[in-house]
């Protein structure tokens, strides 16, 4: 395969800095083409319409931008429920710490693994949803990641998993660079619950690649930890079987860089994807959610519920399209976004896009950002809720609509604590 | 217990009075009603009792129980036994009206050094005077007046009153909006709560609310000062005369 001119300096010194791509095994034309699709593309740079709000630099330079591990003793996310864990630290995957993957329901192999089979199922997913997800917007540290990924879990879910599946991402390095690539390929009328938690590494380039089988359903939860250096670029890329479902809720709390992307293609009538996320930041916090739903099918349903509260100079973006396609008649697509500004020097910027090309559907779509509302602040201090708990109070009450999108109640419960923390800390 | 002396006020953002030297004590256990003209000050008259943001206080006091009012936060004051029934009680999407009660209930405990309501003690209290007030379990589980008709506001103003116990209760306009039945059963729910220990200062354009809270006092208030003060016939005399004639008797 001939190699194309690289675009850009800035691909060479990266792709240089990660080395060679794999090239046996069952995945090494995805990560060929792959490579010959980013060092096409470039990586991101600030002109690009698609990274206005967020500078890439920091998540595409070649040396890694230092993050300090931070310390903190709070208990483990999701502790209480039964799960089974698998442990990534920097991006290495920690079989010690790991529980052993045998579960009902469901095969859960390493991508490091797989890929060294000539043949394997993963290969018609890997890179293969990613590459699709390339249109009409080019996603390059996608690209990179499907030709650079170390590592990552591979789960075929073939009946309703015994308990969730859960991945934490521990972060020990400051200096750690992450590549992570997840295969799931969910059978027809299979059922898994997901949850991810943790920071992962100084940097972390995440992709997750989902397959959802006609009836069949995938609820995922992930937070990301609350390491104030840490960076993260994440891309999911979910296509969806009829009547299948696809549910998921980020929580992010801190850090300086994150780029979530939610790629999500309807493509099985009467399918259902809710994407959700709430996330609070604090100073030179930078959260970006780029979500893109494209309904490709009779019928379905899609939402995307994003609420950020910014302090202290935070930024928050929201870029969120719905893309209605000729022969997607009666869809039903619902986008808000929404940001608690709870002081004056912080931002909130969204870009919220409707393109619809069927003549039969309910799409609506809305984005505000606000301060507290101080009619409701002080009804609440007149009847002796001190201002702080007021607030408190409210910002839950502005995050609540997001968190409603958590079916499981414990896991919603777990998340609130969390949030609750946050804000405590943050009294004055 | 209240004690208002020679109140002036202006709006903070403009160069304009509204209250110009206001002068009411309201004793332990009484009633006192102010009726008035609209614009007249009475609403602003409560806003700044209670604390709310917006106002100046350019002379005079305000103190309950001896203690300065002016110079406490809004949840202090709340503490030391204020209550103010709003006149349009504020919809909080997302808060649940019980937690709301429960938050504010076990802080006006702490702020005051008692111990919180456990859980089942204070659904125990609630569910007997929500119920005394006619208001369901499924009101008590909604976002703070979110969806609710004018005369459950109104009936959830004094049920918050009635869990908060408070010693000096204002009520501002809080027959505004009500039909005859939701007047009498938010009356009743004031009657319930008076006693020796503890004042209303009742806001009202109309004589009808009176009927039914009876007061000991009636104050007419015009252009940011009270100009009469007298016993209940003197609202007898409002509804039937209207404000005109004691408007010209004070020129």
């Amino acid at each position: 395969m001939a190699l194309s001119q690289p675009k850009d300096a800035g691909v060479v010194a990266l792709i240089d800095a990660l080395g060679a791509v794999s090239d046996t095994g069952c995945l090494a034309a995805a990560r060929a083409d792959a490579l010959t699709r980013v060092r096409a593309t470039g990586l991101p740079t600030r002109r690009d319409e698609y990274w206005r709000y967020t500078r890439p630099d920091t998540l595409t330079q070649a040396e890694v931008p230092t993050a300090a591990v931070f310390a903190h003793d709070d208990a483990p996310m999701f502790g209480e429920i039964d799960q089974v864990r698998l442990v990534f630290v920097d991006g290495v995957f920690d079989p010690a710490a790991s529980d052993d993957p045998a579960l009902a329901g469901i095969v859960i192999e390493r991508l490091a693994e797989v890929q060294q089979r000539d043949i394997h199922w993963a290969k018609e997913v890997y890179g293969k949803l990613e590459t699709a997800g390339q249109t009409p917007v080019a996603r390059p540290l996608a690209a990179l990641n499907t030709a650079f990924a170390t590592d990552g879990i591979v789960l075929h879910v073939t009946g309703k998993a015994g308990k969730p599946v859960s991945i934490s991402y521990l972060h020990e390095n400051d200096t750690s660079d992450a590549i992570l690539h997840h295969v799931i390929r969910i059978d027809a009328g299979a059922d898994l619950t997901l949850l991810e938690q943790g920071p992962g590494a100084a940097r972390l380039n995440k992709v997750m690649e989902v397959e959802i089988g006609d009836g069949g359903a995938f609820h995922h939860v992930q937070a990301q930890g609350r390491d104030h250096e840490r960076r993260a670029v994440t891309h999911t890329f979910a296509r969806l079987g009829t009547e299948s479902r696809f549910k998921s809720f980020t929580l992010t709390v801190n850090g300086v860089m994150t780029r979530n992307e939610c790629i999500i293609e309807l493509t099985g009538d009467d399918a259902v994807a809710h994407v959700a996320g709430a996330s609070v930041g604090d100073g030179n916090f930078h959260h970006d959610d780029t979500v893109f739903v494209t309904h490709d099918a009779l019928n379905c349903e899609s939402r995307q519920v994003f609420k950020k509260v910014l302090r202290n100079g935070a930024t928050g973006v929201f870029q969120g399209k719905i893309l209605v396609k000729k022969d997607a008649q009666k869809t039903d697509g619902y986008q808000i976004s929404q940001a608690l500004l709870l002081d004056g020097d912080s931002q909130f910027l969204a870009k919220p896009e409707l393109e619809i090309y069927a003549d039969d559907v309910v799409c609506s779509h809305g984005s505000t950002s606000g301060a507290i509302d101080t009619d409701s602040l002080f009804y609440l201090r007149s009847r002796g809720v001190p201002v702080a708990e007021a607030t408190d109070l409210m910002t839950l009450a502005f995050l609540a609509e997001a968190i409603d999108e958590i079916d499981d109640p414990a896991l919603a419960a777990d998340l609130l604590s969390r949030l609750q923390g946050w804000l405590a800390r943050r009294r004055s | 217990m209240l004690e208002i002396k020679n109140l002036h006020v202006k709006l903070e953002e403009e160069d304009k009075q509204i209250l110009k030297g206001v002068n009411l004590t309201v004793g332990a256990g009484q009633v006192h009603a102010i009726m008035g003209p609209n614009g007249s000050g009475k609403s602003t008259l409560s806003y700044v009792l209670s604390g709310r943001g917006g106002y100046e206080v350019t002379e005079g006091a305000a103190t309950l129980n001896g203690t300065d009012l002016l110079d406490l936060e809004p949840e202090e004051r709340a503490a030391a036994g204020l209550f103010l029934a709003f006149q349009y009680p504020v919809e909080i999407p997302g808060v649940g009206n019980m937690t709301f009660l429960r938050t504010a209930v076990n802080a006006q405990r702490k702020a005051r050094g008692e111990d919180e309501l456990s859980a089942t003690d204070f659904l125990k209290v609630i569910r007997a005077k929500a119920k005394d007030l006619q208001i369901d379990a499924e009101m008590l589980k909604r976002p703070v007046n979110v969806g609710f008709s004018g005369g459950e506001k109104k009936r959830n103003e004094i049920l918050q009153m009635a869990m908060l116990e408070p010693k000096m209760c204002i009520l501002d306009e809080t027959d505004s909006g009500l039909d005859v039945d939701a007047m009498k059963l938010v009356a009743d729910g004031v009657n319930a709560l008076r006693d020796a220990g503890r004042s209303f200062l009742v806001i009202t354009h109309y004589q009808r609310l009176l009927d039914h809270i009876k007061p000991d006092v009636v104050h007419i208030m015009a252009d940011g000062k009270i100009i009469k003060t007298g016993g209940p016939e003197l609202a007898l005399e409002v509804e039937n005369n209207g404000y005109a004639d004691l408007l010209e008797e004070r020129v």
